[in-house]
């Protein structure tokens, strides 16, 4: 079986910053992969750069065998790549229903189809608000409205900006059970982690990037045996 | 008098419906394309025109001709919105503000020559509607029913608008996309559909507005500039992105014209402006409007750092100098004449330049303060007697205390904000030039505005100008290198920065303003003279227009930049003058092509070349430092 997501080579700039040099690794079908490293190293603009947010300089990035790299944003999102950004981005003004509305589209095979009501499920809270703005909602609340918008599109991998960022802890805990359930409906994920604990409870495997470089692929598990690694690109 | 009261309140409410219409046609397209549409005004007189052929047409006596002409007349008027915008805007949607807004406004000048060459010069007289041509006597008063009708449509289409935006999928996706374009195209929604939607529904308003107009007045070739300023008004006070806003703001406008004409029947204008400068300094983002979402500059990249003059370039700028002034001693009379032109021109540019460049304050109304400076002087010689001398003296003093009243409300706001207020502020000196007729001779001018004896020749007015404006260009130079020039620079880069620091922006970018005013106030003073009259079209728009083209040309980000592209553009256009009668359809396709192969300007340009050279050059590890300080 083929990865589902797969980037070589990734080169990415922000006007006269190199920000990405050669970024490459591969995720499989139904796997959470967790994108670790510290403030600047390049974590965020990999994300964009698959989004097609950041055009690549140069590079590969294959989503289920078909080249993306280079084409537009809505495009990418229409063959079924969720992006979640780390500012959440909540359209303020509109409620949240309205929020879910813009991020709705067509069923697509073999993944699962979500609605309001099945997310509501999900998300309790946010049944309870359905015509409050976005602006109005607390942060924890934004965080999840912000993924919920993202899955109404029905995506088949979703990429996850560090969502435990400025949570409080009891949401945190909340976010890792739903990351796990939605790991259960099959989905994939990529998700983008500064804590290491949050990244251990969710993730199966985690590539380290510092510098715009990878510097190790692999388990959770070999992860957190290699001291000397974690030592030397995660500790503050 | 209760009656009187009560029909100028009708007329004003009629006439706000048209205003309304263009408006929140404007205002919905810059809130999703962030393009400030000047072309709008444009769409509402192709609106009328398309109206009173199709009308005409199909029989403007019949109800279904009538209505049928204005609805198709409105869809005709879209399909155009959606030729501009796919031909044009959207491969400018990365370009900086001010080169969209040029384009568009090169847009009216190519529909001002259609329009010539499709219906002629002479005003078309509109059909009356089929059904509507009677009264009701209200009051003792007839009022004719057309205008009722009128009345009713503003409320009707606010509330057809409102049902839109909160109804339907298109429209969350419109007000989700005002918000964040790039999340909503994240979100898998084609923004290029959302974008053309959106301006030819838009474009549809203003066309609808137009042919709405027709039994009520002509269709003219005039009528695009003067509703875009006052739409603009209506944005600015309504607040932009504000369809509600935009009513309430026609209606006001409206209003106060029906009964500023009543009662002071020269100053309606000075009355708008009043008003907005009201709800202005009370509301500063208008009466609806909210402050602009975050102050981070979005995508613009950094100005490249502007360096005072090397060696080199000074002994270039010298050696132009000397050339100038050896030009008598070569050039025949012509020639001499259109460079003593283009020196003045040059100081105008160069007073742009300086708030536009490092002050960051784009003004789309500079010509006000050159006007003002040839009306100053024209006034002061034929109403003081004065001399030439103390006439160029008081003349700058005119726009400078206009610069300082109408820079403190424009302070406040930045941006296409900023740029609108200019305009409107630039369209008020307009009309007060052509409606004042016992102090300005209105549109006859003021003539006999001769210079004194000893500069009369040719050649003298010739040096005499050239001094005056080479000193100011050198002036307005130091003082982009000096600490006011500093703050200013600041100010445009980070406002809250250098307020942190302890510099009140605001007062660093008035007596910038201030500054700017007067050294296009001189440059006016010394037009005057040389053409020996002045007019009101000094002040009008497509002056301001030509000041902004020789900076842009030049080179926004360039201290010698404005004067290259004052030579560079006045140049051109009198060469266009000559050669065609259309000239203004070339200029405005010139100006389109301009901003569509060089996005990003023409200086912009270059030195995106040279970056992506560098980078080919020194790729590895040499940039690897900046990565670490510039990666979110």
């Amino acid at each position: 079986m083929s990865a589902l997501l797969e980037i070589s080579g990734l080169d990415a700039y922000y006007g006269r910053a190199h920000i990405l040099q050669g970024v490459g690794f591969g995720m499989g079908r139904g796997e959470v992969l967790a994108l670790m490293g510290r403030n600047g190293a390049g974590k965020s603009t990999t994300m964009k750069a698959v989004m097609g947010l950041v055009p690549p300089a140069r590079g590969e990035i294959r989503f289920d065998g078909q080249r993306i790299e280079g084409r537009e944003p809505f495009e990418i999102a229409r063959i079924g790549i969720g992006y979640v950004p780390e500012e959440r981005r909540i359209f303020s003004e509109l409620s949240v229903m309205e929020n879910l509305s813009v991020g709705q589209r067509p069923p697509r095979e073999g993944v699962p189809h979500w609605t309001p009501e099945r997310l509501f499920a999900l998300f309790p809270n946010l049944g309870r608000m359905r015509d409050r703005p976005g602006g109005a909602m607390s942060g924890g609340e934004q965080q999840m409205l912000t993924i919920a918008r993202t899955l109404m599109g029905n995506p088949r991998l979703v990429l996850l900006d560090e969502p435990s960022e400025g949570l409080a802890p009891v949401i945190v805990e909340e976010m890792a059970k739903t990351i796990l359930a939605l790991k259960g409906e099959g989905l994939s994920i990529l998700l983008s982690e500064q804590n290491l604990h949050f990244a251990g409870n969710v993730a199966d495997r985690a590539a380290i990037i510092e510098k715009g470089i990878i510097r190790f692929t692999g388990t959770m598990a070999e992860l957190k045996a290699d001291e000397a690694i974690r030592a030397q690109y995660l500790s503050v | 008098m209760f009656d009187l009261i009560l029909t100028q309140t009708l007329n004003g409410l009629a006439s706000a419906s048209s205003l309304f219409l263009v408006a929140s046609g404007l205002s919905i397209i810059f809130g999703v394309t962030r393009i400030v549409n000047f072309a709008h005004g444009s769409l509402y007189m192709l609106g009328a025109y398309i109206g009173w052929t199709l009308v005409t047409w199909l029989g403007p006596t019949s109800g279904l001709g009538f209505w049928g002409g204005v609805g198709l007349a409105a869809l005709l008027v879209a399909i155009i919105g959606v030729v501009i915008e796919v031909a044009i805007l959207r491969r400018i949607y990365q370009a900086p503000e001010l080169f969209q807004l040029l384009a568009t406004f090169g847009v009216v000048l190519m529909i001002q020559d259609i329009a010539l060459a499709t219906w002629g010069a002479e005003d078309k007289l509109g059909p009356r509607a089929p059904g509507f041509k009677s009264f009701v006597i209200l009051f003792d008063n007839r009022f004719p029913t057309y205008e009722l009708l009128l009345i009713a449509i503003g409320p009707l289409v606010l509330a057809l608008l409102w049902f839109l935006f909160q109804k339907t999928r298109w429209g969350t996706l419109v007000r989700a996309a005002t918000q964040d374009r790039e999340m909503v195209a994240a979100l898998g929604v084609n923004q290029r559909l959302l974008f053309t939607s959106v301006f030819a529904f838009g474009a549809g308003l203003a066309g609808l507005g137009g042919a709405l107009q027709l039994p009520r007045e002509a269709a003219t070739l005039h009528m695009d500039l003067s509703m875009i300023s006052e739409a603009f008004v209506v944005v600015v006070v309504g607040g932009l992105g504000s369809v509600t806003g935009a009513y309430l703001a026609a209606v006001l406008i409206g209003i106060l014209h029906a009964f500023g004409i009543l009662i002071f029947p020269k100053i309606t204008l000075v009355l708008v402006f009043l008003v907005m400068a009201v709800v202005l300094v009370v509301k500063p983002y208008g009466l609806m409007g909210r402050r602009p979402v975050g102050a981070a500059r979005g995508t613009a990249t950094a100005e490249p750092l502007l360096r005072p003059a090397d060696r080199a370039a000074k002994l270039a700028g010298l050696v132009a100098l000397i050339l100038l002034a050896a030009a008598p001693l070569v050039t025949p009379d012509y020639l001499l004449l259109t460079l003593t032109e283009l020196v003045i021109f040059a100081l105008f540019a160069a007073s742009l330049h300086f708030m536009m460049g490092p002050g960051g304050m784009a003004s789309f109304g500079h010509a006000a303060y050159f006007g003002l400076g040839a009306y100053g002087a024209a006034l002061a010689v034929k109403w003081l007697g004065a001399p030439m001398e103390p006439a160029l003296i008081f003349a700058p003093f005119l726009a400078g205390i206009a610069g300082v009243v109408f820079g403190w409300f424009c302070v406040r706001l930045s941006g296409v904000y900023l740029a609108m207020l200019t305009l409107a502020f630039a369209q008020i000196a307009w009309a007060t030039a052509f409606q004042w007729v016992e102090l300005t001779g209105g549109d006859n001018g003021i003539l006999g505005v001769w210079p004194s004896h000893w500069a009369v020749s040719k050649t003298a007015f010739y040096y005499l100008a050239l001094a005056i404006c080479a000193a100011c260009v050198v002036l307005l130079r130091v003082m982009v290198f000096s600490p006011l020039g500093y703050a200013l620079r600041a100010a445009r880069d980070n406002p809250l920065r250098t307020e942190a620091i302890g510099i009140d922006t605001m007062r660093v970018q008035w007596v910038a303003f201030t500054i700017a005013a007067f050294a296009a106030g001189i440059a006016g003073a010394l037009f005057a003279f040389f053409k020996g009259s002045v007019f009101p079209t000094y002040m009008a728009i497509p002056r301001s227009v030509d000041a902004l083209l020789m900076v842009l040309l030049g080179g926004v980000q360039t201290v010698s930049g404005p004067i290259v592209g004052a030579f560079a553009y006045a140049g051109l256009s009198e060469q266009l003058m000559k050669m065609t009668m259309y000239w203004r359809f070339t200029l405005g396709l010139s100006i389109v092509l301009l901003v569509v192969l060089f996005p990003r300007g023409l200086v912009g340009g270059f030195l995106a070349l040279r970056e992506r050279r560098d980078r080919s050059d020194k790729d590895g590890a040499v940039v690897t430092r900046l990565a670490t300080e510039g990666a979110p």
